[in-house]
């Protein structure tokens, strides 16, 4: 089982992110790792110049890297954005919306977790059109996951298995909109967050994160109680997705179980050491409301 | 432009014919349509019924098949193409990739119209559909101003659907996880949002809780109307403030914009509300109708027409609006 470390979703300060991906070269038992603006097109100009940095120092590390493009694109200078990514990208480009999809065309890429792909029929189709690798949508329970994995060998499927699931995004930017501001003149207020705004509900349960024009969940998505359950599967890799916790330790907890040095349950016991604030949820994959959790994610 | 109104029966089907409509949209009873409520929908029979009622008044009938088909078990999905194609539907309307590569190889001749669940919102998403499935027209998402609108219509050949009266999607449509984080159940695999199977109310002290999947969606004093707990437009808290975080509960009226719409080169009007009353439906038909008439004539559109139809709920020009974001 291979393990892929997504995008940064965040608005992190561009120091911090670089630093982030520096030690990640550095130190953390990741196979994959995903760099890219994939929430807001007008984050991107302010890490945009360290990127080559960052994919020479995690390539030098032996990481295979991806380049993530944006979910969703309204913009003419996001069309012409994703379109230089696309077709000039010396790396595999994984594409999250059918936007880059359209400029990939019988050219090899990846598939990011943005893309609908429910069902063997897309799959199938995407793999014919140059799809090698696909991060599949978050809310696929168990059992489209094995269904998938079992009809299409030629494609490396991954699974979102750590941190906050992204849930919707919109045009409308809920950090601008609570900071009485317009997207436009945004002043970047969702870099005040660089883990989500906390959005409960009116009795004041942990409920949804705001991320600027993208809601996730309050909870992270963990499951390293199914990893035995996934290879199983036949699923190539685990997709964990930073957060602001220690990730090279989460990624250690997974890889220590997805190698059989560490059980399931004393890899969960890790992350609730190592993410002591977070609540975690499985329920996706178990076929349930996505918040729910269980100990063991019933297959 | 095309007036493009709901059929959430067989009834509601004939009453947009009958007031007015160009063209209906209508769905099959199972999970394969987004409005996979109870009591809506049409079986196979009902649907040749529709189509030759229709056609006999001019009518088109489009069947929405905009769910993504569940993986093991894609015949579902198959069936419904194929009984839509048989019963004579105009156009399918689609999101799923793989279904509009079945769809496009076994009825080459079927029009194929991209649904508002694929979310393609530029001119380089819509290419891509026309160029792989030969889709003829593009529904577009809730996420643009109509100055955008413009710049896709004159960027591309497809015809150009847009919403402009009913309930509003907040978030990109066909890409929200909210209703099944809460409930187990989405738009995208179980054609539902926010479905009443996961609906509580409860009052206490005068106050009415509304709760999706046990989760608080919402409150209201005595005297205030409780509305729907639909999950993106509750009221939520944070450190900045409480209330609604993501839209009020407002639904979508675009009237006072058909002239922008008509210029920006839109094909069709969508009206929303599948789910709705044949009285609602008669009257939001007509009042487009009236609308249109009046475009085509070059008189003012009626101001307010539509008011007595949003039933105690405010209006929103939504993303058509830039300032929205």
């Amino acid at each position: 089982m291979k393990l892929t470390l997504g995008p940064v979703l965040y608005n992190w300060e561009p120091s911090v992110w670089r630093d982030f991906y520096f030690r990640i070269a550095d130190e953390a038992p990741v196979d994959i790792v995903c760099v890219g603006e994939v929430v807001c097109s007008k984050r991107l100009p302010f890490f945009q110049d360290l990127v080559p940095e960052v994919v020479e120092r995690l390539a030098a590390a032996g990481k295979e890297v991806l380049l993530s493009s944006q979910a969703l694109i309204t913009l003419e200078r996001e069309r012409r954005q994703t379109a230089s990514l696309a077709r000039e990208a010396d790396l595999l480009v994984e594409a999250n919306d059918v936007t880059a999809l359209a400029h990939l065309v019988g050219r090899p890429h990846a598939v990011g977790p943005y893309v609908n792909v429910y069902n063997e029929s897309t799959l199938a189709w995407l793999a014919g059109n140059g799809a090698r690798r696909v991060c599949l949508p978050p809310e696929l329970p168990a059992s489209s996951i094995a269904a998938l994995a079992k009809a299409c060998s030629d494609v490396q499927l991954e699974v979102w298995s750590f941190g906050r699931v992204p849930l919707a995004i919109s045009a409308r930017c809920y950090h601008a909109r609570l900071h009485k501001l317009t997207k436009d003149n945004c002043q970047f207020v969702c870099g005040k967050d660089p883990d989500g705004l906390p959005t409960d509900t009116l009795d004041g349960q942990a409920f949804l994160s705001v991320n600027g024009v993208q809601t996730l969940s309050s909870t992270y998505a963990n499951l390293i109680g199914s990893l035995p359950d996934l290879a199983a599967m036949g699923v190539a890799a685990c997709r964990l997705s930073p957060q602001t916790c220690d990730m090279i330790a989460v990624a250690g907890a997974f890889r220590g179980v997805a190698d059989g040095m560490l059980d399931p349950a004393e890899g969960q016991h890790a992350l609730d050491l190592i993410c002591a604030e977070a609540s975690f949820s499985n329920g996706f994959f178990s076929g349930t409301a996505g918040a729910h959790h269980t100990a063991a994610a019933a297959v | 432009m095309e007036l493009i109104c709901p059929a959430g029966t067989p009834s509601s089907l004939r009453t947009a014919v009958d007031a007015g409509a160009d063209a209906v949209y209508c769905g099959f009873r199972n999970e394969t349509n987004a409005r996979n409520f109870p009591g809506l929908n049409f079986s196979p029979e009902e649907l040749a019924e529709g189509v030759t009622y229709a056609h006999r008044r001019g009518a088109k009938v489009l069947v929405a098949i905009n769910t993504f088909p569940r993986a093991g078990a894609i015949g579902l999905w198959h069936q419904a193409v194929d009984d839509a194609v048989k019963a004579g539907a105009a156009a399918l309307i689609l999101c799923d990739i793989g279904l509009m590569a079945y769809t496009a190889e076994h009825y080459p001749g079927t029009r194929l119209h991209v649904s508002v669940q694929a979310a393609a919102a530029n001119v380089d998403a819509i290419r891509f559909y026309v160029e792989r499935f030969n889709a003829k027209r593009v529904v577009l998402p809730r996420v643009l101003s109509v100055p955008e609108i413009a710049a896709i219509t004159r960027g591309t050949a497809c015809e150009v659907e847009v919403f402009v009266f009913g309930g509003l999607c907040v978030m990109a449509e066909g890409r929200c996880s909210l209703s099944s984080y809460a409930t187990g159940l989405s738009p995208n695999m179980n054609g539902v949002c926010s479905p009443a199977s996961h609906v509580a109310y409860e009052e206490q002290h005068g106050t009415i809780t509304s709760r999706l999947g046990g989760f608080t969606i919402n409150k209201f004093g005595s005297g205030e109307p409780a509305a729907y707990p639909t999950l993106c437009k509750g009221r939520f808290r944070t450190d900045l403030s409480t209330g609604y975080i993501f839209e009020d509960p407002v639904s979508l009226d675009a009237a006072t914009l058909l002239p922008g719409l008509r210029d920006a080169g839109v094909t069709a009007l969508k009206i929303e509300g599948r789910q709705r009353s044949r009285a609602y439906i008669e009257n939001v038909v007509r009042s487009f109708r009236e609308a249109l008439s009046a475009l085509d004539e070059g008189r003012p559109i009626p101001a307010g027409m539509l008011r007595p139809l949003s039933e105690g709920q405010s209006n929103t020009l939504g993303a058509y609006r830039k300032t929205w974001r």
